[in-house]
Parts: C-alpha cells; structure tokens; sequence
C-alpha cells in the first residue's frame, strides 16, 4: 500500500514540475532541486497536496535571488529592442536580472491586466495619464521619497493621487502632420503651385489648398495621394480617434477655460470633420478600404515618398527613416483644423506614459525596481539609450548635461516653441474611457466609407462622453 | 478485475482528475463568484451581488453579438453539414484516389484558428479589393467571410465522421432496398440517412457547439469591425472583459450567462438528434 501512495506522489509531483516549470526558464533548475526536495518531504509525511509543492518551489526561488529583481511592461512596441539591450547592460552590470516584455500595439490595458494578476507581476507598468491611473491607482507604489522623483524638472510631469506620486512621465512627445520637405519643395517648383514655400502653410484653408492641389496633380509630382491612408485598423486608428480628437477637445478647453470636463460640447466638431474630411479625400487610397489599411501601411506610404503628410509624432522617426529618408526630408506641421487664431498654434506636445511602480510587489523587487530606474536616468549607458537610441525627451534635470535628443522632428517641435508659437497640450488624456475612443473612432470609419452619418460621430463625440463618464465615476 | 480497478482507480485517474481540477472545475467555480464581484484583476475582487448581471442586457452590444451569433450558428451548421455529408457520399463511391481527396480535404483541420483568420482576411480582402470595398466594410461581408472560413475549416473533419457512419450502413440494407424498386433519392432518405443518424447527432453537437462559442477566428478575421457589428459572443465576452475598465465583472457574468445558454442549446440538441437514432 505504501508503495502506491509513493507512486500516487511521485505522479503529482511530476505535474506540478511541469506546472511549476512553465513560470520560468532560467530559474528552473532551482525549482526542479525544490520541487524534489518537498517530494521527499512529503513522502516521509504521506501529504500530498500539490499546492505545498508549488508553494514550497516559489519560495525557494524568491529566496534564491535575494536581491530582488525587475520586470518591466512596456507600452511602446517602437522601442522594445532598445530596452532589451538596456536591460541585459543593467544586469550585465550589476546582476540583478531585468525582464523587459512589451505589449503588442493596443494591447497594454488588457497585458498588464493579466499579468499583474501573476504571482510574478510586472513590477514596472505604465498609465497613460489621469484616467489610466483612476483604474490602477491601487497597484501605485508612491514615489515621493525616491531619487528618482527629485530629478523631475517639475510637477507637470507627474501624476498624483492626492499627495501621494504615483506615476511619473519619463518621454514627452510631439505630434503633427510630419512632411517629406524634399516632395513639398518639388511641389512649391511646380507652375501655379499654391504657396512657394512650407512656411506659408499656418491655416487650414492653406493645408487643404496645398493638399487639394497635391491631389489633383498627383501623377505630375509622383505620389499617390497628397495623405497617406487614414487607416482604421487598431494599429492606427489611434492617430484620430485620439490625437485628432485632441484638437477640438483642446479648443473647447481653451474656450472655457478648463483642463478636463464631465460632459463636452462638441463646439469645434465641424472642424474635426472638416480635417477629417480632408485626410479621407486626399489619400493615397479610396475611403472604403481604410477599415483594413494598418498604421505599417501608412508609414511605408510615407517613407516611401508615395505620400506628401502624415499625421504622426516624434516616435515615428526611425520608422519612416528606414527607407532612405533622410534627416533633411523630414518636417512637422502643426495640425491646423480651422480655429481662430491658429496661425500661433504650435504642434502637440505632452505625455501618456508615466512609469508606475507595484506596490504589491516584494519589497526586495521594488527597490530593486527604483535602483533600475534610477540607473536609467543617472548612468552615462542609460540616459545615452534613453536620449540618443530611443530619440526620447525627457522630463529629468539629469539629462541636461549633454543628453538632449536630438532628431528634425523634436528640432521641429523646438523651432515652433523658438518662434513663440503655444504648444497644443494633450487634452486626451482626460477622456473618459477607452470606449469613448473606440465609439468615435467606428463612427468616423463609418462616416468615411459612407455606411454611416457625421451624426453619428457627433453622438458618440458629445453624447458618448457623457455617459462614459458618469459611467468610470459613478 | 473489477476489484484490480478499483484498485489502480486512483494511479490511472489521479493525474487526470488533478489537471481537471486546476484547468477547469476550479477556474468555473472562480468564474461564478467572480461574476457576482467588482474587480481589476480577480486578486482584489469585492462582492457586489447581481449588479453585473443587471448590466448585461443594457448592454447592446452584446443583445447584437447574440443575434449575430445565433445566425451564424444556423447558417454554419447547416451548410457545414450538407457539405460535409455530400462529400462524404461522394468519396465512399470507390472513385480513384479516394485517399488523397480525404486527406486534402481534412488536411485544413490541422491549422489553428488564429493563423487561418488572418490568411483568409489576406485572401478575401485581396478579392474584395476589386470591388472596392473590404472584409470590415460592414458586417454582412464579415459574416459571410467567417462562413467560408468555418466551413472551410469544418467540412474535412466533419466528413470523416460521415464516411465512417456511411461506411457502417450494412451493404444488404442497401441491396434489398434497390431489389424492392427504390430509388436512390429514397434509399438516400429511408435507409443511408437513418442509418448514420449517429454521426448526425456527433457532428451537428460539434459544428453547433463549435459555431457558438467560436472565438479565435471571429478575432483575427474581423475582430469584430466595423463598430462590434460582427462580434460574436465570446469575442464580446472578451472585449468586455478587457476592453472596459469597470466592467470586468459584467464580462464575467456575460460569461457565465453564455455557459448556461450553450448547455441548454446542447443538451435540446442532442436529445433531438438521439430521437432519431434508429437501432441496427
């Protein structure tokens, strides 16, 4: 009888080894040695519940590693490859293990969702502003005491949960419609061109003359269309059911005076369909296939040279430079929709990723997790990946020495605040939820290929915030 | 031996018994508390009583997903069927290479959902290009994509359960029904269909089952565009789940809700179809 409940063990042992396994490669040896060693425990004591098991091997590991250790979720696909590198310096370095694992594009919410649930949870997530915080604020670690909040140049660039930090923004971006100033100069050189030089656009009458123009003459200057595709397909859709949409938002918010609303008015929709109206008319592809044409697509147009705009940002650069555009190719235009005194509006510029620590984590990976960040914006390897391969700018005094990005479409960003131009904030990040977006982004689709109204676009835009709203603060 | 089995009932059943346990009884039964709960992550979940259910058919997206679906489950079920079984009667005909068309046939079986999602969207959306339009246009073109695709997928496996209850129908049944004058429409309809009634209850529970809960194909062919008008239940669940902050719960309770609708439509199903199983 003895002899079979051996047995009976040894078969439950075996499954939770492979369940164990699962977790992690590079540990598995250590909880292989772990898992025997409470076989044998049980077997002497005739228990065999395969939780003790898998308990017993999860402690062993943590206490192996001692020292804590990082797991970093990132939100930026564009960048993943750089902070693989930065992560295997780190624990080159210092030899605590970095785990950087990033969430395909549109993804995030639901990755870290998931993961967070893990026993071995990411210990470095990110919010994406105000109301990415509202649903994780109870997973912020506070970040008021640690070295790395004293290098934030100010306040703007934290999120706060009352007193507490919680998250604290490490890029700042800018976006606009980036244009291949090669193709606009062509076009200028062109008989009856409708300006003579880039500067003259600073309206949207200019922007759309330019671009009707473009499009009309399309075969005769060699592109496809004057925009490339407004493609609605979730890797980038974004690019208006969000940083479009920021502009009418920030309109209103200016008018009144405000940073962020229970219910919006909607006083600047028909020049949110005017601009729209223009991305969709002048493009490099029909209206009815933009439900299928994906963010990939609109940046090869571009770095391609089929196409004259591109409504994008900053993290855009080493994408549409890989096929042979160089840096005097590329320039940014704010994105003009019609409002009054535009000619002084600059381009968009602010931030949605704000690094938040676990504070459900081990005390050991949270500090273990602060040292990582704090290496990151001190060391000359860290702040060289994060200002010169990544291309970020960032908010931390510490990079003032010398590492300060530097690429056409931050220098652009520059020259519009140089020129006393006012940066247009990101407004967005006070929208309701992420189903507001999702709502106006299908109305727009709809609109666009013509299966729905701009009515409908109004509705979920005025509508559709209000009772998200009341719906995230009920 | 009965007793030799009672005995070893716990080495062959065990390991078993515990992955069943950990992969489903007690996920199903965190499900259903979770669905009476409030959470982010289903670590810090606070009971709230049925709110979540309350919710769920205020929500209109998920009345559409049940329309859509319930549509599609009637349209793929049948064509799937009819096609499967016509094939199956036609390679049981001893026609040269036989073999090989089975396994072609079959042969679409093997790949996952997911990847053959994404490259009958190529195909489609390819043909469709033509036209000017394309697969996430509207969600008539959607649906009919994800009928192709299922049947596509389906047919093979489902006719090899065909031939193998066509090739049980005795050859005198057949005989006797030809030597008393009837004609194949008739031997088809009073002799060959009652006879693979079995694998008629077998492959309508799958295909049914099958086209209700679908998921993976709905996700990577449409992903349920334009505006959720071609979502399906479970990628409405998920979208739920994932896509709302707040709701996570609702989307538990959609799920359990969705448990109960597909055990019910089953088990009408299959006592349907046993019905009309007849005895050899």
């Amino acid at each position: 009888m003895k002899k079979k409940l051996v047995s009976v063990l040894l078969c439950a042992s075996m499954i939770s080894t492979a369940l164990v396994g699962c977790g992690s490669s590079e540990t598995s040896t250590t909880e292989e040695a772990a898992t025997e060693e409470t076989v044998a425990e049980e077997t002497t004591e005739e228990t065999a519940t395969e939780e003790t098991t898998e308990e017993a091997a999860t402690e062993e590991t943590a206490a192996a590693d001692g020292e804590g250790s990082v797991y970093y979720l990132n939100f930026k696909p564009e960048q993943d490859e750089q902070w693989q590198a930065l992560a295997a310096t780190y624990t080159e370095e210092t030899g605590v293990p970095v785990t950087v694992i990033t969430a395909a594009s549109g993804t995030y919410e639901q990755t870290l969702k998931s993961e967070i649930a893990k026993t071995e949870a990411p210990t470095l997530f990110q919010v994406n502003g105000p109301v990415g915080l509202a649903s994780w604020k109870d997973y912020c670690y506070d970040l008021k005491d640690t070295e790395l909040y004293s290098y934030v140049k100010s306040d703007d660039f934290v999120l706060k949960d009352g007193d507490a930090v919680s998250g604290i923004a490490y890029v700042i971006e800018t976006y606009g419609i980036i244009y291949n100033k090669t193709l606009l100069a062509d076009y200028c050189a062109l008989d009856g061109a409708v300006i003579s030089d880039a500067s003259e656009i600073n309206n949207f009458e200019t922007l759309k003359a330019v671009a009707d123009d473009i499009q009309a003459r399309k075969d005769e200057l060699g592109v496809a269309g004057a925009f490339t595709s407004a493609g609605m397909d979730s890797s980038s859709d974004w690019r208006f059911k969000t940083h479009l949409a920021n502009l009418p938002i920030y309109y209103e918010y200016q008018d009144k005076g405000i940073g962020s609303t229970d219910a919006i008015e909607g006083t600047y929709l028909d020049n949110y369909k005017q601009i729209w109206d223009l991305y969709i008319t002048d493009s490099t592809c029909a209206p009815a296939l933009l439900s299928s044409k994906t963010g990939n697509d609109a940046a090869a147009e571009f770095a391609t040279g089929m196409a004259v705009f591109y409504q994008n940002g900053t993290w855009e650069y080493s994408n549409i430079t890989q096929d042979g555009l160089t840096d005097d190719d590329l320039g940014m235009l704010p994105i003009y929709i019609g409002a009054e005194g535009e000619e002084n509006q600059g381009l968009c510029t602010g931030s949605e990723n704000y690094w938040c620590v676990n504070k459900n984590a081990s005390e050991a990976d949270i500090q273990a997790t602060l040292d990582f960040l704090t290496w990151v914006v001190t060391s000359d390897t860290g702040r060289n990946s994060l200002a010169n391969d990544m291309g970020f700018v960032t908010p931390f005094t510490t990079f003032d020495d010398g590492y300060t990005a530097s690429n056409p479409l931050i220098n652009a960003a520059d020259e519009y605040i140089a020129a006393g131009k006012t940066a247009v904030s990101w407004n967005f990040s006070s929208i309701p939820s992420e189903t507001w977006k999702d709502n106006v982004g299908n109305a727009l689709l709809e609109y666009a290929q013509g299966t729905g109204e701009w009515s409908a676009v109004e509705t979920a835009f005025v509508d559709g915030w209000k009772t998200e709203y009341e719906a995230a603060n009920q | 031996m009965e007793k030799s089995i009672k005995k070893y009932f716990p080495i062959f059943a065990l390991p078993t018994l515990i992955a069943f346990t950990i992969g489903f009884i007690i996920p199903f039964v965190l499900g259903v508390y979770l669905s009476f709960c409030n959470f982010t992550t289903i670590n810090d979940a606070k009971f709230i009583g049925i709110d979540n259910y309350t919710k769920i058919f205020t929500d209109e997206t998920f009345v559409h997903a049940l329309w859509y679906t319930a549509l599609f489950t009637v349209v793929s079920v049948i064509t799937i069927n009819v096609i499967a079984f016509a094939i199956a009667m036609l390679l049981t005909k001893g026609i040269k290479g036989t073999n090989i068309f089975r396994t072609v046939f079959f042969m679409p079986n093997l790949i996952g959902g997911i990847v053959l999602g994404y490259i009958w969207q190529l195909i489609l959306n390819g043909v469709l290009l033509y036209f000017e339009r394309t697969l996430t246009f509207s969600a008539t073109y959607g649906f009919w994509g994800l009928i192709v695709l299922m049947n596509w997928q389906q047919i093979g496996y489902m006719m090899i359960i065909y031939i193998a209850g066509i090739q049980n129908v005795p050859g005198e049944l057949i005989e006797a029904a030809k030597i008393d004058g009837a004609t194949s429409g008739q031997i088809l309809r009073k002799v060959t269909i009652p006879m693979v009634m079995p694998s008629i209850t077998i492959c309508s529970f799958l295909t049914l089952t099958n086209s209700f809960k679908l998921f993976d194909q709905n996700l990577a062919l449409t992903a349920g565009a334009p505006s959720n008008k071609s979502q399906m239940l479970a990628l409405n669940i998920y979208d739920t789940f994932y896509g709302r902050v707040g709701w996570e719960g609702v989307g538990q309770a959609k799920a359990v809700v969705f448990f109960i609708m597909v055990a019910i439509i089953a088990v009408i199903q299959l006592g349907a179809t046993r019905q009309k199983e007849v005895q050899q």
